[in-house]
């Protein structure tokens, strides 16, 4: 199996807070791997640290077999990175951005050219191609960003945060281009605050808190593990509530929580749903609502850590007002 | 629609030569000066403001202390070419804070450079700027009634005389560019030190109409010297004495701040 990414024990201090305690991660080429946390994990710092944008304190880091502090320059020939610390120049055209690092890599500047069109034609940005960019919307700006890092035709692309701020919609473009990028054969390492990007992007994930990796896994194996799904059922009639305790009770195999008329407990078994609706039509309950959610980025993290995110939705409207 | 990432099937080189060093520079100054034409103020900033000045002095001062403007503008002018050159570097650092608070210069660093070259751009594009307002400065100063009192190589030596103070002085910019929080704290910070450090010279004013505790000073300042060396070079008078003397400062000026600014910088980043 080969990794594109490697990292062992990596350690990054900033004055007297540890930004990263120990870190491994092994992610295999042409994956996608998520690095899943709150605001103030590490996720960044680990990611800067593979873009040798910062030394570790402790430990290696390899990207494509090349060490990030020994081999900075071979990392920096592999790599593509994309976020808000790196960003794109506001006062030239999204095609003079494109235009400046393609001549920075070397590229010739007929090949510049038409490889700054190529992309903006992908991204969308065509009709912006002669625009400052710091007349974009969030959304254009962060596609920008993106073609901005892929220039090159990088090995490794670094997506830090990459929808933070956007709106759903712009998230769901951004989504897209990333699958088509992962289609290419490129590695993608994207961090992330939403459980529901890592769940529709990443093959891996690794969980981070507090600059440590907390639990590894697919998102399916990971949910399984948190079991953080949840099962609540609301009864049409007060009086059914009991009835429908011991049903959701006997289904999750633990006692229910009960909020007013509704019956929450967590489960893991997505059959849980079909077999509730039986057994509650069985006993005559009328229900109007009837859900099985999945667990959010908080529910996760109560079960991995035992304490709930801070700061996630705080994050959320900060970041989401800077765009 | 084409593959946007083809694999790569050649060897990664270790290191950047020279001269793809150079060629990285050249693109970072070209960047430079293409923001300009997004953000036309900053043209107006560095030209018509010191012809403003030139025009003022000249037309305010220029009576009452050498009775005739014309005669006024051969002193004044080279010392006005002088104090808008350090105006002029305080571009460098505006534009190198931006990169750093907008992470520009992250994604820069990201990217197989040579290390130096996001600076050197920066100040490339700063000389091209300093070449275009001395240029435009002359040129204003020659319809006012300036008269070049020598050759034209020894006007070609002042303005060499001035770039090359230019550069040494780049790296104070660079200093207060990165330790700055914000560009409009650099361009703040540069107008209210820039501005007295500039006039008490000999720029507008012979130093002996000055106080005697204030000539102590105004004869060793860069700016007089370097002002005075202008003179010499443009219009006539010593040359040698004054000229040495910018050139000692320039030096001072580098190995002071290009390891302070080197050392602020890798600390920020």
């Amino acid at each position: 199996m080969t990794h594109a990414i490697w990292t062992e024990g990596l350690v990054k201090r900033f004055g007297g807070t540890v930004a990263l305690g120990g870190v491994d991660l092994a992610v295999r080429t042409g994956t996608v791997h998520g690095l899943l946390g709150p605001n103030g994990a590490g996720k960044t710092t680990a990611v800067r640290v593979l873009a040798t944008l910062l030394r570790p304190d402790a430990g290696h880091a390899t990207v494509g077999g090349y060490d990030v502090v020994r081999d900075a320059h071979q990392v920096r020939q592999l790599i593509g990175v994309t976020g808000q610390y790196a960003s794109v120049d506001e006062a030239l055209t999204g095609m003079e951005n494109l235009q400046l690092i393609g001549r920075l890599l070397g590229m010739s500047r007929r090949d510049t050219k038409q490889r700054a069109r190529e992309l903006l034609a992908r991204f969308g940005l065509s009709d912006a191609a002669g625009r400052a960019a710091k007349t974009y919307s969030g959304g254009m700006r962060r596609r920008l960003d993106l073609a901005a890092s892929l220039v090159g035709r990088p090995h490794m692309l670094y997506l830090d945060e990459p929808t933070t701020g956007l709106d759903p919609r712009s998230r769901l473009g951004l989504w897209d281009l990333v699958r088509s990028l992962v289609a290419d054969g490129v590695t993608v390492l994207l961090t992330t605050q939403y459980l529901e990007e890592a769940d529709e992007l990443a093959d891996e994930l690794a969980v981070i808190d507090h600059g440590r990796v907390i639990a590894t896994g697919t998102p399916e194996e990971l949910k399984a593990k948190t079991g953080a799904r949840s099962l609540a059922v609301r009864p049409a009639d007060p009086v059914d509530v009991p009835v429908v305790i011991s049903v959701v009770g006997q289904l999750a195999g633990v006692a229910p929580e009960v909020d007013g008329l509704v019956v929450t407990a967590p489960v893991t078994d997505p059959a849980v749903l079909p077999a509730a609706v039986r057994r509650l039509d069985n006993a005559g309950v009328v229900i109007t609502e009837l859900t099985l959610r999945n667990p959010s980025l908080n529910e996760v993290f109560l079960s991995l850590t035992g304490r709930p995110t801070e700061e996630t939705t705080h994050t959320e409207q900060t970041e989401g007002a800077l765009t | 629609m084409t593959t946007v990432t083809a694999p790569l099937a050649r060897g990664l080189a270790a290191r950047v030569s020279p001269i793809e060093g150079l060629q990285q520079t050249m693109t970072l100054a070209w960047r430079a000066l293409v923001q300009i034409r997004h953000n036309p103020w900053e043209l107006v900033d560095f030209s018509i403001q010191p012809i403003i000045f030139t025009l003022l002095f000249t037309y305010v001062f220029g009576g009452a202390i050498s009775a005739s403007t014309g005669k006024y503008l051969t002193y004044a002018l080279p010392g006005i070419l002088v104090m808008n050159m350090f105006f002029v570097t305080m571009y460098v650092g505006m534009g190198l804070n931006t990169d750093l608070t907008k992470g520009v210069f992250d994604r820069l660093r990201s990217l197989p450079l040579a290390r130096w070259a996001p600076l050197a751009g920066r100040i490339t594009a700063d000389l091209l700027k300093q070449v275009w307002s001395i240029v435009l400065l002359l040129s204003t100063g020659v319809i006012l009634g300036f008269r070049i009192g020598t050759t034209v190589l020894h006007v070609l030596a002042a303005v060499v005389l001035i770039l090359v103070f230019a550069l040494a002085f780049s790296w104070v910019s660079v200093l207060v560019g990165v330790l700055a929080k914000g560009p409009e704290k650099v361009y703040l910070l540069g107008m209210t030190t820039l501005f007295p450090v500039t006039v008490v010279s000999n720029v507008f004013v012979p130093t002996e109409t000055m106080p005697g505790w204030l000539q102590a000073f105004v004869k060793v300042s860069p700016v007089t010297l370097l002002a005075n060396a202008s003179r010499g070079l443009m219009v006539g008078g010593p040359i040698t004495g004054p000229a040495l003397g910018s050139l000692l400062w320039a030096a001072m000026i580098l190995v002071v701040f290009v390891p302070l600014s080197l050392c602020a910088l890798k600390l920020r980043v």
